[in-house]
């Protein structure tokens, strides 16, 4: 399998009164083809402007996104606009990324109108087509965005994203402002798009059972840095980071026999100005020492299973 | 014969359509047409023939567009209904109560007031839209400009509108008229550039907080060139408080041309201007209140009919208004 996105070394920095805020700090990893990469974290810490970054959405800062084999970060304008029919991007809050005086027919045609090369009856029958994919009833076509619920929203969010056929797609936390029995449908009907279409998804989210729902690969970030990378079974098996021990002790249990020993994470979070050298997590990581404070790297410490912590060995007793 | 029938089958429901949308249910009748399986085109939403239709169902609107309609056609044909000129004079028929030979009556030089209040509407009708056309279109450019440039720009064009409105507006337009002088057309220019800082701030305002709207961003992924982002989408998210404070300027630059003109510094004597109409009658209002009640009325309707019209077309163009 080849990888469809590579990235390496991608930096984003934002300017600020205080210094540069390291939203997205030497990050690098691969999603191959067909298969779902969920990055996890909690707010703040980054994902959303490195998926932005990656379809290009921002500008980076350093480094190299690979798509395809061909290097996006120096593709000219009419390059760009070539990328983009083939990378799009499902947001988060389905009521501010739909256009309150567009009709679900307008939003979603928008997309093929502005590509072209489709008559006016094409461009009706593929919004059709497109409604029907995605389980929007017809009789909604002219309906506003403001007059459907979440769920339906989302769902025209996403017909809009598929639209031009799109081979990545970039899921900004496309579940996080829906209540869970419409979340379930959600991902459901985006797993059942990626079989059917044979789509790449980097899916993008706080919450850990979502991520253990729908990913193959999981990586993990904290403060602009990735601190694990592994299959999502190993991941959720055999956590390494001290960080995602504590994330995977946050998910609640029904299981009232074995009840988890829940991690609470004590002590200050690092500010992304300016962090400087050293592991970020380690403020607030308990088996930290001066020697974390030296510098830390992504290394695969079991087959596939990459940590960035200089204990990690010691810890998990390998 | 087929006709008849087609006309039988598509009436009923053209009928529910209507009285669906004035009990305010304006979207009910959209899903309606689609229950009963027939997919009735309706008109496009934001088309003009969209937003007449709403606004021609919106019962304020419509009384205000007749009584505007009403001063105007009036206005315009002044000279064939009004007997009397309205700066002639006559004092044998001064103080004269409403009666069959002026309809209004008169006042304390004989001079007919049905005469002056038409002739006096050009004047307050031509300074109220004049004088918002020019604050309108500078105040948006400017608007626009600072807020989808921002930084360093933003920050001149709104430093210096600051200025403008550190004063009350009749104050200011009042410094204005000592400095250009008085008449109709200085009148414009003072009560235009007092009106610039409104819709500017207006304008910046709802510019700033649409272009970080995540439909804008999705416009980029979309390949959406920045010049359509702005026509399609950002524009038409933006314009309709702006819709509503032309209407709202237009009735107050009424009421402030009537205020300048009241204090001696609109339009002079003797041209008959609402307010200074009612600036000349206040001496009389006791023994002779008509006098005051006649530029009064006409201030009030005037001013009533462009805020119901206003208001219709707000409802009309933003979507998620409409109940």
């Amino acid at each position: 399998m080849a990888a469809l996105i590579e990235v390496k070394n991608l930096k984003k920095y934002f300017k600020s009164a205080a210094g540069m805020v390291h939203a997205v700090d030497d990050i690098s990893f691969e999603i191959q083809k067909g298969e779902t990469v969920g990055l996890v974290g909690e707010s703040g810490c980054g994902k959303s402007t490195l998926g932005r970054t990656l379809i290009h959405l921002n500008e980076s800062t350093g480094g190299q996104i690979f798509y395809d084999g061909r290097d996006v970060t120096t593709l000219n304008k009419r390059q760009l606009v070539e990328f983009r029919r083939d990378v799009q991007m499902i947001f988060q809050d389905p009521f501010s990324s739909l256009d309150p005086r567009q009709t679900v027919q307008d939003i979603i045609e928008e997309p093929l109108h502005l590509t072209g090369g489709m008559n006016r009856e094409q461009i009706r029958e593929r919004t059709r087509e497109l409604m029907d994919t995605v389980g929007i009833e017809k009789r909604l076509r002219m309906s506003y965005p403001h007059e459907l619920d979440g769920g339906r929203r989302q769902r025209v969010g996403i017909a809009r994203a598929l639209a031009l056929n799109p081979k990545f797609i970039v899921c900004d936390e496309p579940v996080s402002a829906l209540d869970v029995s419409i979340q379930a449908q959600i991902l459901n009907l985006l797993m059942d798009l990626q079989d059917q279409m044979g789509l790449t998804y980097l899916f993008i989210t706080h919450d850990m059972s979502v991520v253990k729902h729908i990913s193959n690969q999981i990586c993990v970030m904290y403060l602009g840095q990735m601190v694990e990378k592994s299959p999502k079974d190993e991941l959720f098996e055999r956590p390494l980071h001290p960080y995602t021990k504590a994330l995977l002790s946050a998910i609640p249990t029904t299981d009232i026999h074995h009840p988890k020993q829940r991690i609470l994470l004590k002590g200050e979070i690092k500010s992304p100005i300016n962090p400087g050298p050293g592991c970020r997590f380690a403020s607030r990581c308990p088996y930290a020492d001066e020697g974390c404070k030296a510098g830390v790297t992504l290394n695969e410490a079991l087959p596939g299973h990459f940590v960035a912590c200089n204990k990690a060995k010691e810890i998990n007793l390998l | 014969m087929p006709e008849e029938i087609l006309n039988e089958i598509v009436e009923p429901q053209e009928r529910d359509h209507d009285h669906e949308r004035n009990g305010k249910h304006g979207h009910g009748k959209r899903g309606h047409g689609h229950r009963h399986g027939k997919p009735k085109e309706s008109v496009k939403p934001g088309s003009l023939k969209y937003v007449w239709r709403s606004v021609s169902h919106n019962k304020g609107a419509v009384a205000g567009m007749v009584m505007l309609a009403a001063i105007v056609i009036l206005c315009v044909l002044s000279p064939y209904i009004c007997r009397y000129g309205y700066a002639d004079f006559n004092i044998t028929e001064w103080y004269q109560t409403p009666n069959w030979n002026h309809l209004l009556g008169t006042d304390q030089m004989g001079r007919d007031l049905l005469s002056r209040v038409l002739y006096g509407a050009r004047y307050t009708l031509v300074i109220g839209i004049t004088a918002t056309a020019m604050s309108a279109v500078l105040g948006i450019l400017l608007g626009a400009v600072a807020g989808y440039f921002g930084g360093f720009v933003d920050s001149c064009v709104m430093r210096f509108l600051d200025l403008f409105q550190a004063f009350p507006t009749l104050v200011l337009a009042m410094a204005f008229c000592a400095v250009f002088g008085t008449g109709v057309d200085k009148c414009i220019l003072a009560l235009g550039i007092t009106g610039i800082p409104g819709f500017a701030r207006l304008m910046r305002a709802n510019i700033l907080r649409i272009a970080n709207m995540e439909y804008i961003e999705a416009a980029r992924t979309i390949n959406c060139p920045t010049w359509k982002t702005i026509l399609r989408h950002i524009i038409p998210n933006s314009v309709s408080p702006v819709i509503v404070e032309i209407a709202m300027t237009i009735s107050r630059n009424g009421l402030t041309s009537s205020s300048l003109s009241f204090l001696g510094l609109g339009v002079q004597a003797p041209k008959p201007e609402w307010g200074a109409m009612l600036s000349e009658a206040r001496s009389y209002i006791r023994d002779y209140p008509h006098m005051v009640i006649v530029p009064g009325l006409f201030i009030v309707i005037t001013v009533l009919s462009f805020n119901l019209i206003g208001d219709a077309f707000r409802d009309a163009l933003d979507p998620t208004l409409k109940d």
